[in-house]
């Protein structure tokens, strides 16, 4: 078991250490982009602990949402820092993941039932947003009061600060991955995956192992999602909430490999990096040709590679030796 | 007018069948028998074209069906009638006889053939705008029968048709297999029941872990000692 | 009857006339989730497709609207096979998830398309149909002539599904797969019919919708989602159930549209259909 833990550790340590040398040799730039990959790649990090057991949600950008504007209104209207801001968002989240999950998981709404329940539940945080626009600026958005510098306010104008935020909870969302790798949980949710029917016969509890995975899930989204918001001092109904972003995430993770630690940062990698170098080899004469062009590799992808990037470069790997 | 040579199928790698060869002329009744799990569903599956055969030739008529697709196997005059009757059971029993006519000739013989159909099984005229998913387990047979006539087959093929029936319906299926047989249908039917089976057929294979392991005359076999001791409890 | 009473009853019919169109569109999807077994995330993107060729052909190229109204539906008939020959066959046997996954992708794919060669601008065809006074209560004729066609639509769709070989075998194809084959069937040319028809209904779709909204790219947005949960509303791959559940939808957001804003009237729609999942998982018309 210890060796288990250093093997897994090991890897992440160093990718940790490797990375923490980025904001020394480069421009802010890159930073920007660094930062969203990580705080992305958490999120979908997050979203894969359940899309891994056959859970998949369409509903995180509903959760997603909630993170990245708790914290912003309360701090706007009470003045509440974020560092309480964003646990009541967490909570809040994981609140409407109990609400959900129970009675789905209750009634085994299962397999395109529950991605299209979900679905529903991420439209719903969506319009709610737009149509509370007194509060919350409707479809164009809010600011959270600038002060400059401010660690009370988790406000940083430099971008190294927030590159080491978003570093160490990057780090902390596959520490939570691993964590349930190993747990007694993960053989209880890979059967429940396989036929629920049969885990439930065996004395395996359905509803408390599924509740877990989800909450937890939520949770982390709802993090990643307030973090967004700081990181940007910015908050839009559409880019945080929603269908559009549901479905994101849900690509993003399946198409770096959610079944691998380092999978879904791949897919953070591969749809932040990419509609950016596509934008800025394309110019703005296109409007629309790299969207265009990542579409149509997300499709590409999810056809010949059904397990990801490192999922397929994994099974390249094991397939090496064998010839 | 159907020959198998040295046919082998399976599913994945676990195989089924090995090296099975068999012949059925125009006019027989051949049964297949063997114990539970000898292969009989595979073999049907793999003539009918629902499972690819991994070697070996199919030749029906002259012309080789050799790994064609489901489709084109009813196309060329095979009808399989599949174990467990697999009617459509939301659907009426007319609509069943409609998608068993589905191919371009056999639509156009539709009226022709439901007659037909409806005269030789009386009780579906009866039941035939009643879905088929409420029958009685014989109706649902002869549903499964009739539906395989009307692509107007030259062979019928059947999977098991007492399977699952209580011992008094066995007993009307096999009474419709026979009436299939006067009306110079050439049959080929998988069963285990041997002793009905037997009486019913001319000849017969016996299969066992996926080879044939007898063949002869239906009055060979039932006299033969070590079928009559492994399967009859003679 | 006071002048809100009249209010009410306009945005009633006017609930039913939308109705109509999310009908035809979740008919759409069910044949295909009902025959196929996926789901077209995309399917209302097809849609915009549709507005987008019915605007380029009327106003652009001058084409009469009934031909170019004919040309969007053989068109869009031809997407849907295109998508299916594409995307879906190629994955027929992977997980269902990647299927729906790889159909959300074309989503984004038609979307940023349309971006790309029409811009954003809200383009209207500029057809300005009169409207109709019941006494006191205004009637668009376009809605009504959309609620129309759609029944008409449906009324197609029942006969041909309820009448012919080809009809009567997409329905045999959802309760057994595997044995179509020794009806004859080659199920891989019902798939590509299944999804022509699904396209065509589509195109029908837009034809009808380019007479009420501006196209622009996402448009899609406002009558995807609603189609989706109409369509579980109603028990995926039931069609009556989805006909039923696309009155039921259109209500609600038509009388909360009336009574709130037209966000609330869709947040209430979803709310209801979540509620609903959990009374009765596996549609409103289940036994």
């Amino acid at each position: 078991m210890k060796d288990e833990v250093i093997r897994r550790l090991g890897p992440l340590l160093l990718a940790v250490l490797g990375l923490a040398f980025v904001p020394f040799v480069t421009s802010d730039y890159v930073l920007h982009i660094a930062i969203q990959i990580l705080l992305w790649g958490f999120v979908y990090t997050a979203w894969s602990l359940m899309g891994k057991f056959g859970l998949v949600s369409l509903g995180h950008g509903a959760f997603l949402g909630i993170g990245a504007y708790a914290s912003p209104l309360l701090w706007n209207y009470t003045g509440l820092t974020p560092w309480l801001g964003i646990p009541i968002g967490i909570l809040l989240a994981v609140l409407l993941a109990l609400i959900i999950g129970y009675p789905c998981f209750r009634l085994r709404v299962v397999g395109h039932y529950f991605a299209l329940v979900t679905l529903a539940l991420s439209q719903v945080a969506l319009l709610t947003i737009v149509a509370a626009r007194d509060i919350t600026g409707g479809s164009l958005g809010m600011t959270p009061k600038a002060v400059g510098h401010s660690w009370y306010a988790l406000q940083f104008p430099e971008k190294p600060y927030f590159y080491a935020i978003a570093l160490v909870a990057w780090a902390f969302g596959l520490c939570i991955w691993h964590l349930v790798d190993l747990g007694k949980g993960r053989a209880a949710l890979e059967a429940i995956a396989e036929d629920e029917g049969a885990a439930a016969s065996i004395g395996i509890n359905v509803m408390r192992e599924k509740l877990r995975v989800t909450v937890t899930s939520a949770a982390l989204t709802a993090l990643g999602g307030s973090l967004l918001s700081q990181y940007f001092m910015y908050v839009n109904p559409d880019t945080l909430s929603g269908i559009a972003v549901s479905l994101q995430i849900v690509f993003a993770a399946i198409a770096g490999g959610m079944y691998s630690v380092f999978g879904p940062t791949a897919g953070g990698l591969f749809t932040i990096a990419l509609p950016e170098i596509l934008r800025i080899s394309l110019g703005t004469n296109f409007v629309g040709a790299a969207n265009t062009i990542y579409g149509a590799l997300l499709v590409i992808f999810i056809i010949f590679m059904p397990r990801g990037i490192i999922g397929w470069v994994e099974s390249r790997l094991a397939a090496a030796p064998a010839r | 007018m159907l020959s198998l040579r040295r046919v082998s199928a399976g599913y994945g790698s676990f195989r089924a069948l090995f090296d099975v060869s068999l012949e059925v002329a125009a006019g027989e009744a051949i049964g297949v028998v063997g114990p539970n799990g000898a292969g009989k569903s595979t073999l049907m599956r793999v003539i009918s074209g629902m499972l690819r055969s991994s070697s070996g030739e199919l030749v029906f008529e002259g012309r080789s069906l050799t790994r064609l697709p489901a489709h084109r196997i009813v196309e060329a005059g095979i009808a399989h009638v599949p174990e467990h009757r697999r009617l459509f059971a939301k659907l009426s029993v007319e609509e069943n006889l409609r998608i068993g006519a589905f191919l371009p000739q056999a639509r156009r013989h539709y009226a022709e053939r439901s007659e037909w159909v409806y005269a030789l099984f009386p009780r579906l005229l009866e039941r035939r705008r009643q879905l088929a998913g409420t029958l009685s387990g014989g109706e649902q047979q002869m549903v499964a029968i009739g539906r395989a006539l009307m692509s107007k087959p030259k062979l019928l093929l059947m999977d098991e048709p007492s399977a699952g029936l209580a011992p008094l319906v066995v007993e009307q299926v096999f009474n419709l297999v026979r009436l299939i047989r006067e009306q110079g249908f050439t049959v080929l039917i998988v069963e285990q029941n041997l002793q009905q089976v037997l009486a019913i057929v001319d000849r017969a294979y016996l299969l066992e872990v996926g080879r044939i392991r007898l063949s002869g005359s239906a009055a060979e076999l039932k006299d033969n000692a070590m079928i009559q001791q492994a399967y009859m409890g003679l | 009857m006071t002048r809100v009473d009249i209010f009410l009853l306009e945005a009633v019919i006017n609930g039913i006339l939308l109705g109509g169109v999310l009908a035809l569109l979740a008919l759409g999807l069910n044949l295909i989730f009902g025959v196929i077994d996926v789901v077209w995330i995309c399917y209302a993107e097809l849609v915009m497709c549709g507005m987008y060729m019915l605007f380029w052909l009327h106003v652009f190229f001058g084409w009469p609207i009934l031909l170019a109204c004919l040309a969007a539906i053989v068109g869009v008939a031809g997407l849907g096979a295109l998508l299916h020959l594409l995307v879906i066959s190629p994955i027929l046997g992977s997980a269902p998830i990647n299927q729906l996954l790889a159909t959300g992708g074309m989503l984004f794919f038609l979307q940023s398309l349309a971006t790309l060669l029409f811009g954003t601008d809200f383009r209207n065809i500029g057809l300005r149909l009169p409207v109709i006074e019941l006494g006191d209560i205004f009637i668009s004729y376009s809605r009504l002539l959309a609620f129309g066609t759609a029944l008409i639509g449906a009324i197609a769709l029942y006969l041909f599904l309820s009448r012919t070989y080809l009809g009567i075998a997409m329905r045999a194809i959802a309760q057994d797969r595997e044995i179509m084959g020794l009806m004859g069937v080659d199920q891989r040319r019902i798939y590509l019919t299944t999804s022509a028809v699904g396209g065509a209904l589509a195109g029908l779709a837009a034809c009808l919708l380019v007479l009420q909204y501006d196209v622009h790219p996402f448009i899609g947005l406002s009558f995807g989602p609603i189609t989706f949960m109409i369509c579980v509303l109603g028990g995926l791959g039931n069609m009556i159930g989805g006909f039923v559940a696309a009155f039921i939808m259109s209500q609600i957001i038509a009388i909360g549209g009336y009574y709130f804003s037209i966000e609330i009237s869709y947040v209430l729609a979803f709310v209801f259909f979540i509620v609903l999942m959990f009374l009765r998982p596996q549609g409103l018309l289940a036994r």
